[in-house]
This record gives structure tokens, sequence and C-alpha cells, in this order.
């Protein structure tokens, strides 16, 4: 039964995972456009998202996306009532909250490869796309790695919050079990070990893949 | 192969009028540059007389506000932008112009994220599109010339400055540049590594390549180039061959600024 909620719960983290790298890379693209209105949208995006507890996007995202789904049912004629899976809505809110983290890492992460090493591309006349993809994004990559591994860590625990609006993942699950046999202590325990060996994995991997992109770097920035 | 027969009988770069500001200040006043094949040019001047700045207005790194740059016989084509500098109307010609102007700057910048042969074999794949066999072929065979036979396979960051910057001047070749422009290239550098990069800087010179140096190094101006430019307050104060300029120059400011150095 706890397996279950843990599969749900791995689920919840990976896709919340995916779609938050494309809206931090969205949103730092943004923040560093010259064009104003871009800048603007993507300030009040992090600024928001960042501001507001995770449970309270978690709700208003359930919430208002039932509101948001049958008020535009209602204007095609379709007048029954149209629930909102709560998969897609915490999906929905917490790679919300990560992307608008990772906008935040990313835009840094830009800022730290050295320009001299953009110049010299553009010395050799690479076009702005190349540039982009063979000396800017594997840098970024490198310099976001640290702030990214922990930001998910963060997100794959609070895919506990999104028990309240019922997704049968591993906190909603241990709930039910402990209702049922009466014993918190121990399926809290398991849950917490839960928690703590996926979490290791995270650690592991993110060890890993930043030993590979800092390779011959020594793990340090230099000019 | 027309074109570039042609082309044999043009200078290698010539800048003509070139000016530049940074808002209100002008940093470049109106200067002129022509380099003909082989020749190797030396810019001297103070800090902030504008030298390095009018080194990169040539591949238009910066901005020029007015002047024009011709590569080989075939000018940029420029026009006005809403700020005031100039820009590329046709950003491939650009590149492509680029491609044939080797840089080499004072900061190496070799991309960190790539092998030594990496750095050299990139720009040719990518700009020119050649092969990464023929690209290989190429770097292998300059690393060789530039003593870093054995670092091909090591990291920017592995390297001692020395060897960086020669690694950046492999670079630089493996795209078979008309031109080189350098950068205070040894300004860097902790001073028992200056002359292995003067070195590989001679070695070029001597076989005929086409350099612009913007250079402290006295002695490497006065033995190697072919004309040295004295540049103060965005203008050339002083210009000719070597001997002209170090031993009889007819400037003021620049004997002052040679008794200094």
């Amino acid at each position: 039964m706890l397996l279950q909620g843990t599969f749900i719960t791995i689920q919840l983290a990976l896709l919340s995972l995916v779609l938050g790298l494309v809206f931090g890379l969205l949103g730092a693209a943004m923040k560093l456009s010259p064009a104003w209105p871009l800048r603007l949208i993507a300030g009040f995006y992090t600024a928001v998202l960042r501001g507001v507890p995770e449970l309270v996007v978690i709700l208003f995202v359930y919430f208002g996306g039932v509101l948001i789904v049958n008020a535009v049912a209602s204007t095609f004629g379709y007048d029954r009532y149209i629930d909102v899976s709560a998969f897609a809505a915490g999906v929905t809110a917490l790679s919300l909250t990560f992307g608008a983290y990772a906008t935040e890492i990313f835009r840094g992460a830009v800022m730290a490869v050295p320009k001299g090493q953009i110049e010299a591309a553009r010395a050799c006349g690479m076009s702005p796309a190349t540039i982009g993809i063979r000396i800017l994004l594997p840098q970024v990559w490198r310099f976001a790695l640290p702030g990214l591994g922990n930001t998910f860590l963060i997100i794959l625990k609070e895919t506990a919050l999104v028990s309240v609006i019922g997704l049968d993942e591993l906190m909603r699950k241990t709930e039910i079990a402990v209702g049922y046999t009466k014993k918190p202590f121990t399926f809290f325990l398991a849950a917490a070990f839960i928690y703590l060996a996926l979490t290791v994995v995270v650690m592991a991997a993110q060890r890993g893949l930043e030993a590979r992109a800092n390779r011959g770097v020594a793990g340090r920035a230099r000019a | 192969m027309a074109e570039s027969l042609t082309n044999r009988s043009q200078p290698a770069l010539e800048v003509r009028g070139l000016e530049m500001s940074f808002g209100d200040l002008k940093v470049l006043r109106g200067i002129d540059l022509t380099a003909g094949r082989g020749d190797v040019v030396s810019i001297i001047g103070a800090s902030g007389s504008g030298k390095s700045t009018f080194l990169r207005c040539i591949n238009l790194l910066e901005r020029p506000s007015a002047g024009t740059i011709s590569v080989a016989g075939e000018e940029i084509r420029l026009r006005k932008s809403r700020d005031g500098g100039l820009e590329a109307v046709d950003r491939r010609q650009l590149q492509r112009i680029r491609s044939e102007l080797g840089m080499v700057f004072q900061n190496f910048n070799l991309w960190s994220h790539f092998t030594i042969l990496r750095n050299l074999t990139e720009g040719p794949q990518r700009v020119e599109g050649v092969s990464f066999a023929e690209a290989r072929d190429r770097a292998e065979g300059l690393l060789e010339k530039v003593g870093l036979a054995d670092k091909r396979d090591a990291y920017p960051a592995q390297l001692s400055g020395g060897q960086q910057q020669r690694a950046a001047i492999a670079r630089a070749l493996a795209m078979e540049p008309q031109a080189l422009l350098f950068d205070e290239p040894t300004s860097a550098l902790d001073p028992e590594l200056v002359s292995e990069v003067l070195r590989v800087m001679q070695m070029l010179a001597e076989e005929g390549r086409t350099m612009i140096v913007v250079t402290h190094e006295m002695r490497f101006a006065r033995d190697v180039s072919d004309k040295v430019m004295f540049f103060h307050q965005g203008l050339v104060e002083e210009e000719g061959s070597p001997e002209k300029v170090f031993d009889t120059p007819d400037s003021e400011r620049c004997r002052q600024f040679l008794s200094r150095t």
C-alpha cells in the first residue's frame, strides 16, 4: 500500500522536475531578455511563486483550476460539472514553484559563464544559436546543478502537501494506514524512511551529474 | 579560387576613419590602418589611449560610430543602429569575416568545458563546417607547432597561463585566418611565462602571418614589427618603422611614453 503511494510520489516529483526545468529555462530567458514586458512577466512569476506558501499554491491551483475549467466549459455550452484531477493540479503547482526557483538558478548560472568565452566564440564567427548550444548551455548546466539539486530535494518532500487535495501519494496512503491500524509511529517512521531513501537517491544522482559536468574544471569557475 | 587571386593584391586588413564613443566620451577619433600581407603592426600607448578598443572594433566586438573596415578587400557592410553605433547589415557576412580574423585575448578565453583539442576543432567544425577528422588533423598539427601536442586531452584549467595562451593562439590559427589580432597577449601572464608566448608569436611573424598586436612588450614591438603605431587619446600620434618610432619620434608625448617604459 505504501509502495503504491511511493510510486505516485515519484511520478509526481519527476514530472514536476521536467516541467519545472522547462519553466525555469523559459523564465531565465525572459528575465535576461532585452524586452522589458518579458522581464516584467518573469519577475511577477518568480515573485509570486516564491512568495506564496506551497500549500496555498496547491490549494489555489486545485480549487481555482476547478472554477476555471468549468467556466471555460460552460462558455462552450457544456454545463455538467467537471472535476480536476488532483494529480494534474499537484504537478502544475509543484512544477510552477520549481520553475520559479529554477528561473533564478538558471539566471545566475548564465551570468556566471565568463563573458570572455562568449566573446571568443563571437570572434571566431559563431552564430548566436551555436554559441548558445555549444558554449553557453553546457556551462550553465554546470553552474546550475548544485542549486537545482537542492531545490529538487525540497520539491520532492513538498509532494507530501499534495495529500491535502486527496491524491493517493505516499503521505496520504500513510495517513490512511494509520487511521486503519492505529499504529501512527510505525507507519510515519516507514514513510520517513521512504522519503529519506528517495532523497538519498537524488543526492547520489546529483553528485554523479556534477562530477561529470565538472570534468577538467576542478569544480571551480574560472575566468 | 578566382576570388582569392584578386584578393591577393588587396591589403589583408584596411581600416579607414574609425571612430568610437562611449556616450559623450570619444574613445577613438579617426584611426587609419593598412596591413599588407605578412605585415606585423604593433600598437603601443598608455592605458586608456584606445588601443584595445580599436582592436576590438576591427571584428566588431565593440561598435564603432564611424569608419570602414575591409578584410582582404571585402568591406564589412555597416549601418547606423538606433543607439548611434554601427552594426553589421548582414550577420552572415560579419560571421564569415570574423572567421577570417583570428583573435587572441589577454585572458586567453579558452572554453573551459572543452579539452584543448576540442577548443581547436570547435570553430572549424561549427563555423566552417569541416569534418571532425579534418579539424582534428589541423588541430594536432597546430598543437605540435606551439609545443602542446601532449596537452591535447587536457582541459584549460589544467594548463599554465603560458600554455593556455599558446593554445589560444593555436585556436585562432585553426580557423586559417587572413590576419591575427592580439589584444595584449602577455599582460595577464607571470613574467617567467611571457617569453614562451612571444617566441610563438615571433615564429608566426617569420612565417609571414599578418598580425596586429596591441602590446606593452616594447622589445617585441621593436624587434618583430614592420610598423609601430603609438596611440594617444584616441588618435595615432606617431607611426612608422620601429627604428623611426623608437629612436627618432617626432612626437614629444611618444618620447615621454617610451622613456617611462
